[in-house]
């Protein structure tokens, strides 16, 4: 599985781990509810850990977390869910997140360029073939009204 | 005017290079059609009964003759003769075909317009006062904030999929002629107690299928807090409006169901937090004012003395002076009200011809500027009184001159089913019966100032709500019913017009419209609007009579 992270597109290194299963090595993501719960166990992992946050979530709640954490995965239920625009722009503008942020889910190629520009720095697209057209479309402009978050 | 600079030019050629790839990959099925749905609308592209429908941004209401002229090139070369102003003071072609509208963007980047955000669950075009800058009541002029606020949510990044669409108006006079209190947000130039100039700040209002009166969030903002501040109401709305229903997605629900006081504490507290880093420079908002500096009006315009001869000797223009002009903040100027209601047009409606003419009139006698106003109207804001009489001649040859602006005939009036895809009923032909039953000019003027607003379905887009009287198209097995309300208004005394009733047929609502009026001429003291009157007596007469048959 390819994704595009800091403009370049890459092979994805993470695995998803789902709420039941068990944690793996190397490194992971987990939801929001697993992060709570298997916190103190996670930290000891030999692996890095990245945190999955839906529209939903409260971006808030992980923010005392979140040096701990060297992913944060964005998920689209529908491309049409803006939430996640203002997620990504807290983490970065609002809480000085370092790591990656990701996006994931029903994107679309098309909104690659907006995500960009509130902090999000990976993207994972349904259909990987789209990756070199959502690459070019973060050269769609070369100007801008309002200041960019990176 | 607001001129573009190399990066606004820059930016919107590149739109239109983005929307060209966009359209290309949805010819070829790379994208889908709900995907594209999202892509269009953001760029002004509706999917309508006949055609596509395209909508072009007047930035809060103005233009200039080039800009003028090459709608009339479009018209002619893109679409049927004509386009539509709209309540909100953007152009509409309802006749583009889908793979052209690339090419139709292009020309308008040519000349400084383009359809970025007229569509879509997004940040809208900003309104404002048809007569910012020119009006006698003024605090002060609201054009350089919305030109500020134009640039802002131009492609923002953070908030281009709203839960529903977004819509500012800013006034700058004390009689509110951009209907803020109807609009998501609605910003006021106030005057505080310190003599000093800021913005009120209204939230939650809206029209549609639930009308909401906007409360004031904030009595006093500082001018250099406008971003901020809008940043902080757009982040609370994005995080938190419901996007379960889309039906209550629109920023008045999420006010109503939180209640102000929490609403405003949330926007308060993000407000703190970022307040400081995107506060507007002084020098900032000076240069753009600069941009809206007035033109060159002449000193001695007010000693004029044909005007008054033109009116002592010709009952026409006499009468057109008296309804389509208004009084200018300089002597001897008057604001002129290009009249889109001409009986036999469907309202709003403008030839490619009509277009190309009152550019060349803007150009002779209005500093080549032209205002459209939300009323479906368009004004040539800077006339001198010497120059009525011959600019009123010309506006009459073109159909351009029926002296109704602000009466019973001076109709709002969405496409309606002849054209939009989201419409119950018809509107253009009952607009077309109601001036047909309302043609004794005397007549009209005596009822004097009443709003006729008319919808062919619950989305709205001609205000009917907050209409004197308001039309609302409504679809009962198939058959197109009307619903009438009495009593709206959106000025400064808000309020949204009350059920006048059960629904009635279509053949039937001129007679009710003409019944209002005949009840209002019967019930009406000495020098008393049709508003006031309705105010005063309520709608029973009215109701006892349009009922009385039934």
């Amino acid at each position: 599985m390819q994704i595009i992270k800091d403009k370049q597109i890459v092979d994805d290194s993470w695995h998803y781990v789902a709420d039941e299963a068990e944690l793996e090595n190397g490194n992971i993501t987990i939801s929001l509810a697993r992060w709570k719960k298997d916190r103190a166990q996670l930290l000891k992992a030999n692996g890095k850990v990245g945190v999955r946050i839906g529209p939903a979530d409260s971006v808030d709640e992980l923010a005392a977390d979140l040096k701990d954490l060297a992913l944060i995965e964005l998920d689209f239920p529908a491309f049409a869910d803006g939430r996640i625009f203002s997620h990504a722009w807290l983490l970065r503008g609002r809480y000085h997140y370092q790591g990656e942020i990701r996006a994931t889910g029903k994107l679309m190629a098309d909104q690659v360029y907006y995500l960009s520009r509130v902090g999000v720095n990976a993207f994972s697209l349904e259909k990987s073939e789209d990756l070199p057209a959502a690459l070019s479309t973060l050269n769609d402009f070369s100007v801008n009204y309002q200041k960019s978050i990176c | 005017m607001y001129q573009y600079n190399d990066n606004d030019q820059t930016l919107i050629e590149q739109r239109v290079a983005q929307f060209r790839r966009q359209t290309e990959s949805y010819l070829k099925g790379d994208i889908s059609d709900d995907q594209f749905r999202a892509l269009r609308l953001m760029n002004g592209l509706y999917i309508q009964t006949h055609a596509p429908m395209l909508r072009i941004a007047g930035p809060y209401g103005l233009f200039n003759s080039k800009q003028f002229r090459k709608l009339a090139h479009i018209a002619r070369t893109y679409d049927k003769n004509y386009c539509h102003f709209t309540t909100r003071q953007n152009v509409q072609f309802n006749w583009p075909q889908l793979e052209k509208v690339p090419d139709i963007l292009e020309e308008l980047a040519s000349v400084q317009m383009h359809a970025i955000q007229t569509s879509g669950n997004c940040l809208r075009n900003t309104s404002s006062d048809h007569l910012a800058g020119v009006c006698v009541d003024e605090i002060e002029d609201p054009r350089p904030y919305c030109e500020i606020i134009r640039q802002w949510t131009t492609l923002h990044p953070e908030f281009a999929y709203l839960p529903r669409k977004f819509k500012i108006a800013v006034s700058g006079a004390k009689h509110d002629r951009a209907a803020t209190q109807f609009h998501d947000i609605g910003l006021h130039l106030v005057t505080n107690e310190a003599g000093e100039i800021g913005f009120k700040v209204l939230v939650g209002g809206g029209l549609g299928r639930t009308p909401i009166i906007g409360q004031v969030i904030r009595p006093y903002l500082e001018k250099k807090h406008l971003l901020s501040y809008l940043e902080a109401i757009l982040r609370i709305y994005n995080l938190f409006g419901r996007r379960d229903n889309k039906y209550k997605a629109r920023i008045k629900i999420l006010v109503k169901e939180s209640g102000l006081e929490k609403f405003a504490e949330l926007v308060e507290n993000e407000w703190l937090l970022i307040r400081d880093n995107l506060e507007l420079d002084a020098g900032r908002i000076d240069a753009i004012k600069a941009q809206f500096a007035p033109p060159a009006y002449e000193a001695n315009a007010a000693q004029d003395a044909s005007f008054t001869q033109h009116v002592a000797d010709n009952k026409a223009f006499a009468t057109w002076a008296k309804y389509n002009t208004t009084a200018h903040k300089i002597t001897g100027y008057r604001a002129v009200f290009v009249s889109l209601k001409a009986p036999d047009s469907p309202p709003g409606d403008m030839t490619d011809t009509q277009l190309d003419a009152v550019a060349d009139l803007a150009d002779r006698y209005s500093f080549g500027e032209i205002r459209s106003t939300h009323r479906q109207n368009l004004i040539l804001a800077d006339v001198k009184q010497a120059e009525l009489f011959p600019l009123w001649q010309q506006l009459d040859a073109l159909k351009l001159a029926t002296p109704n602006n602000g009466t019973a005939t001076d109709i709002i009036c969405c496409p309606g089913l002849d054209f939009c895809s989201l419409a119950n009923a018809g509107t253009i032909g009952i607009s077309k019966e109601i001036n047909d039953a309302l043609d004794d000019l005397d007549y009209l003027h005596d009822i004097g100032d009443v709003k006729i607003n008319m919808s062919g379905c619950m989305n709205g887009c001609a205000h009917q709500s907050v209409g004197h009287i308001g039309i609302l198209g409504v679809d009962k097995k198939g058959v197109e019913w009307y619903q009438l309300t009495l009593g709206g208004s959106s000025e400064n005394e808000a309020a949204i017009g009350e059920r006048l009733g059960p629904s009635i047929a279509k053949d039937q609502v001129t007679q009710a419209v003409t019944t209002i009026l005949a009840v209002y001429l019967n019930q009406r003291l000495e020098g008393e609007s049709f508003l006031d009157t309705v105010k005063r007596v309520g709608i029973t007469p009215f109701k006892e009579q349009v009922y009385a048959d039934h």
